[in-house]
């Protein structure tokens, strides 16, 4: 938690206080200002919510969003679902294993880190792929790597 | 001044819009231009896009697959007085498609600026609303169920009923909550109204809302939906702005509070009793029923659970009336479907539709076959736990219980489209490897089953003891369909039986398959 101080953290998660329902809001809370969510995060918003550690842990190791490291600095998800699956996606996915990116694994590589994600909506222009949030169809090794270019620039 | 319309719906994002957008307003600047650009919602053709619109005295002239580098050439060529080049395509309401469509609930998407309250009332918007208002609310629990809307989210229970039960059960708090996790693979319909016109799905809410007594609204949007979650937010802080919502709906005294909840990345959250203990900050565990939501559902409190696509139907239901909305469709499926067209398809995109239209016609005649040039070799509806249909059944109507009659399931609409390179035995292998990943736990034969079922296509794909394994892969099958808590685990085998049945070949079956 280089940035931030547990007592920040306790601070922003302040509205939440004594809220059992609002672990998952309290975990993305916490995501969403450090990246990923630290270990300690887990005891401060246990405490803050005022329920076990147990149930903190139990929340944040079902929801597939949530990193225990923080991410790279560019995160590509690409599509490995039936739609994108039907649009050669097979194809893309096995081209960013050969420039070292393993979408299973999740590694990271020159800044970079690509992840699998079931389905982004995007259906009738796969494959799809989004990078740090902005969509890209027709994705190819090429699309993806001139939009990750954009942001490591 | 011009009107230049560049959609910012995410597909459009996807191909570039915001860059066009940009382009166009540069341009205009330098060259002393007198533009101005909305961002509207898509119109749904997604093969066109970025499709950019220019209001003429004609109409709105469109030019398709709009690049930010084409925009010097297209105002050259007299884009902004609609003029003609390669990529115009006319006048877009004009165009076959277009004319072709029901849209009630897409009747605004793609055409207003989707956070324009001001547009959406001059198109009709919060006419449903003020008739809600001026009924009882037995009356509009009525009206709805005389419509013979069905959930849109893919178990067709009548929308009526469930509010029926709402309505007439007794508690000091009472929730709307909007399923828009939207995770089935082909489906993008409720992302598309979301970010097009997130009005229609707030005015739906709110009239539920006043029909059953509930004072409290959430939207679960899945957390791959950044670009909708942000327009929802918008349109919500713009509708408290302007007393949509909060303690007095348009000064009629009832209350309505609406909030968006951001999903983690989880399918079975799509799931209805799932998706309430994800609002509860809980992990997304499947409860079992009885007690259904309506009785005990969020937080224990009476519970409306609408997708999208059925809240955002009933605004145009409450303005015209139930048996407008009851004269389209057929037999038991009223109304309209919006139809999602996705995969390998050339035309692909969003059509609204009476439902009754066959596969065939919307596949071959919309849809214009695969986006490979290839021959189809099958389709697959209603996501990623719907059965694959194959080219003989293009004859079936599009509808809850004629598809039910060949093996398939509509579910959210969604069609995927595989050309004939796809195998088979590979997606009946994913089904069940999916259902392993997304499964919540909860039950033994979705969290068992699913890693058995993987194991065991992989034994009759290799040739192992095929006639053993085919027979537990059925058995396993029915247990799963029979004894899972809810869909997740119940209709996997849904897509792994019909794969096994209309394609033996792709899993190397050299014996009989029963």
């Amino acid at each position: 938690m280089s940035n931030y101080s547990e007592e920040s953290i306790l601070n922003f998660l302040g509205p939440y206080k004594g809220e059992a329902s609002a672990i998952l809001r309290s975990l993305q809370l916490v995501q969403e200002l450090l990246g990923y969510v630290p270990d300690s995060a887990l005891d401060l918003i246990a405490k803050n919510s005022n329920v076990s550690r147990a149930e903190v842990y139990g929340v944040f190791t079902f929801y597939s969003d949530f990193r225990s490291t923080p991410p790279a600095k560019v995160v590509v998800k690409v599509c490995v679902a039936e739609a994108c699956q039907a649009s050669g996606s097979a194809q893309l996915i096995s081209e960013l294993h050969d420039k070292g990116y393993d979408i299973h694994k999740g590694n990271i590589k020159d800044d970079i880190q690509m992840e699998q994600t079931f389905c982004l909506g995007n259906c009738a222009l796969g494959p799809s792929a989004m990078v740090n949030g902005a969509p890209i169809g027709r994705a190819t090794c090429e699309r993806i790597f001139s939009a990750t270019s954009a942001v490591t620039a | 001044m011009t009107k230049v319309f560049v959609p910012m719906d995410s597909a459009a994002l996807s191909m570039g819009a915001n860059e066009v957008a940009q382009a166009i307003s540069e341009h205009a600047a330098k060259n002393g231009l007198d533009v101005t650009i909305v961002r509207n919602g898509s119109r749904g053709m997604l093969w066109l896009e970025p499709l950019v619109e220019v209001e003429t005295p004609a109409g709105r002239v469109g030019y398709a697959n709009v690049s930010a580098d084409q925009i010097p050439e297209l105002l050259s060529a007299g884009l902004l007085n609609g003029d003609s080049h390669d990529s115009c395509l006319g006048i877009v309401e004009e165009l076959e498609i277009l004319r072709n469509q029901t849209r009630i609930t897409f009747a605004r998407v793609g055409i207003i600026d989707p956070l324009s309250l001001v547009e959406y009332e001059s198109h009709g918007g919060l006419k449903g609303l003020r008739n809600a208002i001026a009924m009882s609310p037995a009356q509009v629990v009525a009206e709805v169920t005389d419509s013979g809307l069905r959930g849109r989210g893919g178990a067709g229970f009548p929308a009526g009923i469930k509010w029926n039960t709402v309505l007439n059960t007794e508690s000091d708090q009472k929730y709307i909550c909007c399923n828009a996790d939207e995770g089935d693979s082909g489906t993008f319909a409720d992302r598309m109204l979301m970010e097009g016109d997130p009005f229609t799905l707030i005015e739906g809410m709110i009239i539920a809302g006043i029909a059953v007594g509930a004072t409290e609204g959430l939207i679960y949007v899945r957390s791959e939906y950044p670009h909708a979650i942000d327009v929802l937010n918008q349109a919500i802080a713009i509708a408290n702005e302007n007393k949509l919502l909060g303690d007095s709906v348009l000064g009629s005294g009832f209350k309505f509070k609406l909030e968006v909840r951001v999903g983690a990345g989880s399918y079975v959250c799509g799931e209805e009793t799932a998706m309430l203990e994800s609002l509860e900050g809980k992990r997304g565990m499947v409860r079992a029923k009885p007690p259904i939501p309506a009785l005990v559902g969020l937080f224990g409190k009476p519970t409306v659970i609408n997708n999208v696509m059925t809240l955002a139907a009933v605004p145009m239901i409450l303005a015209d009336g139930a048996a407008s909305y009851q004269t389209f469709g057929v037999d038991r499926s009223r109304g309209t479907q919006v139809f999602q067209l996705a995969g390998n398809i050339l035309r692909g995109g969003i059509v609204e539709l009476p439902f009754g239209i066959t596969l065939g016609e919307l596949v071959d005649t919309i849809g214009g076959g695969t986006y490979s040039g290839r021959p189809i070799k099958t389709v697959q509806i209603g996501g990623p736990l719907g059965a694959y249909l194959g080219t003989e059944s293009w004859d079936v109507q599009m509808g809850y219980e004629s598809l039910a009659e060949v093996g398939g399931m509509l579910g959210h609409g969604g069609i995927v489209v595989f050309d004939d390179t796809v195998n088979m035995a590979k997606q009946a292998r994913f089904a069940m490897e999916f259902c392993a990943e997304e499964s919540c736990g909860k039950c033994t034969p979705c969290r068992i089953g699913s890693t058995r079922g993987v194991e065991v296509i992989d034994r009759i794909v290799a040739g192992e003891d095929q006639a053993k394994n085919l027979e537990l892969l059925e058995d396993l099958c029915e247990v799963m369909t029979d004894g899972s808590l809810c869909a997740m685990g119940g209709l996997t085998p849904l897509p792994v039986r019909s794969a096994l049945k209309l394609f033996p070949a792709d899993f190397g079956i050299k014996v009989e398959v029963k």
